[in-house]
């Protein structure tokens, strides 16, 4: 005998802030797993935090999407009981710590902090304009938020330009993993019927608006990087869709899997 | 140098290098200190030192110092004869100078 | 309580010099009255090499256990159960792991770079707690850990608070004001599952107490016949209390709390003595004790392996990061 999955309502009220939820939750979920791997404790230390802090992004935004949805569903509910194509994250945050191939731990260090970069800017960026949402609960969540994005902005950009004006070996690295990340960014500024409704109702920014901002922080980032600029591709992922990469199911397996396991307990 | 220093010497050339880390918890309150850690840079030092030291305090200022600037004087209660120490604070390998081939790279 | 049983100095350290210096013998003498006075040692003042030696030994040795230890716990991080206790491991391990840093600090104020220390930890040459080489094989032994594990580590640390060697008591001070709620945190995990859970989940608990009781135990090292360098750390207020005392006084304290949770230990022996006012436990095995030290414990292998791995993984992270800096601080001297 199973937990049964739970339905979720696809308002776009709940589902815009799912999507906000999930993509914190899953990157958070990845960032645990490099706990008592980094390549210097005190690294360990700082993913850890930033683990923590997406976490905690995460508790308040899916309390907050129960509480909107008809059925009054607890955080734990929503985190650990929904079918995969109920998740809202964006494909970007479900691959693995050392790239779209794979394993995830070891995770490789210059993929994940480009990673954290690209995110924390977004992640900033969408919380900066949450501050003035017109759900009151929504904005208080932002106003704490947006300072730990600022945190982990300044910690993972520090980091890439490290990395990008380090060692010949580093550099390399992170051109690698700009190579894979690029390509899956583009679903971050993708906008639908649930932004608009969410724009349209002052509870939030379309995501295409954040476009412009964050490709000139990124520019910013890639020139004190010496990176390149990468060009656009056509490849668009469908994380946010529900339609997610072959990652998405292993991460379930191991985050669902004692809710599963134990119907009914206790935890 | 004994061997265990000249081993210290050799590992010290790519070990990232101490910082001593100094917290004010409250405004006005003194910085005091409260340990070290290592680091690549001054950056990344402040950065670390909230990480670690400052993951439960509130609105606090970090101060960090790199371990072979600081100069500490002597106790009080030691006569120059029985002394042998060095006016640093911490008798760390790593604080000694590297060799000026890789110093700068 | 991660070094009781590590005190054990090597053969070749115990010969003393024929003869010393008559400066050398008045240091130690002034030395030893600071200890009787209840003065602290720093790190700058002299110290026989046997003290400074046993210290840093025991400080490392403290210091690998809280690295190792975030493993077995962070192998539960990413299949939590709840958000709320996923974000609570999360806190504790990093805790840990800053632990292991405030020691690692303290270390190296004795004159030994972390690299070396680490190394040694590779090597095998220095120990760590042997309780970090079991297995995690549920998510109650993460409850079990916080409950038996930090709680045994508390017992232990509460006393060097006091040791006479000040960066590692001040180090000791800062991990108890945030070690408490360590072991909250895991008797708590294990309560809402006995009182509240499924026959299931009791089950689990159950099973977790039955491995990690033992393990638990002996993490207070040999019994104190069999610990002949105590008498030299009491001597020098690095070691406060010995280990049969620490060990009764968990047991004690352990069997009541155990009351509460509804488990049974896993000792058929135990049982309250009137006349001694303790409880009487069972025959430790100590040659597990002795395999598990000796390399050949669970997951001895494998944790050493990890820890290896990760350092090895990342050394082009930490040469990145150090070129950067010293390119950094050219430019700025050119400037």
């Amino acid at each position: 005998m199973t937990t049964p999955s739970i339905e979720v309502e696809q308002a776009p009220s709940v589902q815009y802030l799912l999507r906000l939820a999930d993509t914190a939750l899953i990157l958070g979920q990845r960032l645990g797993e490099w706990c008592g791997h980094a390549p210097v404790l005190e690294e360990d230390i700082a993913l850890s935090n930033i683990a923590l802090d997406l976490i905690g992004q995460s508790r308040a935004l899916l309390a907050r999407a129960g509480q909107l949805g008809g059925q009054g569903l607890h955080e734990d509910q929503l985190a650990f009981l929904r079918e995969e194509r109920d998740y809202r994250n964006v494909t970007m945050v479900e691959l693995p710590n050392s790239g779209s191939v794979g394993p995830s731990r070891p995770g490789d260090f210059a993929f994940t902090v480009l990673r954290n970069a690209m995110m924390a800017t977004w992640f900033r960026l969408i919380w900066e304009r949450l501050r003035e949402s017109s759900d009151s609960e929504l904005a208080a969540i932002a106003g704490k938020a947006v300072k730990e994005a600022r945190y982990h902005q300044q910690h993972s950009c520090d980091w890439v330009v490290r990395l990008g004006d380090g060692t010949d070996d580093s550099a390399r690295r992170l051109r690698a993993a700009l190579d894979t990340l690029w390509r899956y960014s583009p679903e971050l500024f993708e906008s639908d019927d649930v932004d608009s409704w969410a724009a349209a109702n002052g509870i939030g920014p379309r995501w295409d608006t954040l476009r412009e901002p964050w490709r000139s922080e990124m520019k910013a980032l890639f020139d004190e990087a010496r990176l390149p600029m990468p060009a656009d591709t056509a490849f668009r992922s469908t994380g946010k869709r529900g339609v997610h990469s072959e990652h998405m199911g292993y991460i379930l397996t191991d985050m669902q899997y004692l809710q599963r396991a134990y119907p009914g307990g206790a935890w | 140098m004994n061997s265990n220093q000249n081993a210290a010497n050799q590992s010290s050339l790519n070990e990232w290098p101490l910082w001593e880390v100094f917290v004010r918890s409250k405004s006005g309150l003194d910085h005091k200190h409260c340990g070290s850690l290592h680091a690549a840079d001054p950056q990344m030092a402040i950065q670390l030192a909230r990480d670690v030291y400052t993951r439960r305090l509130e609105g606090c200022s970090v101060w960090v110092v790199r371990s072979d600037q600081i100069v500490a004087s002597d106790p009080a209660d030691k006569g120059m004869y029985f002394d042998p120490m060095e006016d640093k604070v911490y008798r760390h390998p790593t604080f000694y100078k590297l060799p000026s081939e890789v110093d700068h790279m | 309580m991660y070094t009781q049983a590590m005190d054990q100095q090597p053969k070749e350290e115990r010969e003393r010099k024929a003869v010393r210096s008559v400066e050398e013998v008045e240091l130690e003498r002034r030395f030893d009255a600071k200890i009787d006075a209840g003065d602290f040692i720093e790190a700058k003042d002299w110290m026989p090499d046997h003290y400074r030696k046993t210290l840093l030994r025991q400080i490392s040795q403290h210091a690998h256990s809280e690295i190792v230890g975030m493993l077995p716990e962070g192998n539960w991080i990413t299949r939590a159960p709840t958000l709320k206790r996923k974000a609570i491991l999360l806190a504790k391990v990093q805790d840990e792991g800053g632990h292991g840093l405030y020691l690692y600090a303290a270390a190296e104020t004795l004159g030994t770079s972390r690299d070396q220390m680490i190394d040694a930890l590779h090597s095998g040459k220095a120990k760590y707690s042997s309780i970090f080489n079991y297995p995690t094989l549920t998510w109650a032994d993460i409850g079990t850990i916080g409950w038996l594990v930090d709680g045994a580590a508390i017992m232990n640390q509460v006393p060097i608070c006091r040791c006479s060697y000040a960066p590692y008591a001040r180090a000791m001070i800062r991990i108890c004001r945030e070690e408490s709620f360590h072991q909250r945190q895991g008797f708590d995990a294990l309560l809402v599952m006995m009182r509240d859970g499924t026959p299931e989940q009791r089950a689990m608990v159950q099973d977790a107490v039955n491995r990690w009781w033992w393990p638990s135990i002996m993490m207070f090292g040999p019994p104190d016949d069999q610990s002949p360098n105590s008498a030299q750390g009491m001597r020098w207020g690095i070691k406060r209390v010995s280990n049969d005392t620490l060990r009764q006084r968990f047991v004690d304290a352990t069997v009541e709390q155990a009351k509460v949770l509804g488990v049974t230990l896993p000792d058929p022996d135990l049982k309250w003595n009137a006349e001694r006012e303790h409880y009487d436990f069972g025959a430790i095995d100590w040659d597990e004790f002795k395999r598990v030290i000796a390399g050949e414990g669970p997951c001895n292998r494998e944790r050493l392996a990890t820890r290896q791995k990760a350092w090895d993984d990342g050394a082009w992270v930490r040469d990145a990061a150090l070129a950067y800096a010293r390119k950094q601080a050219t430019k700025q001297e050119a400037a």
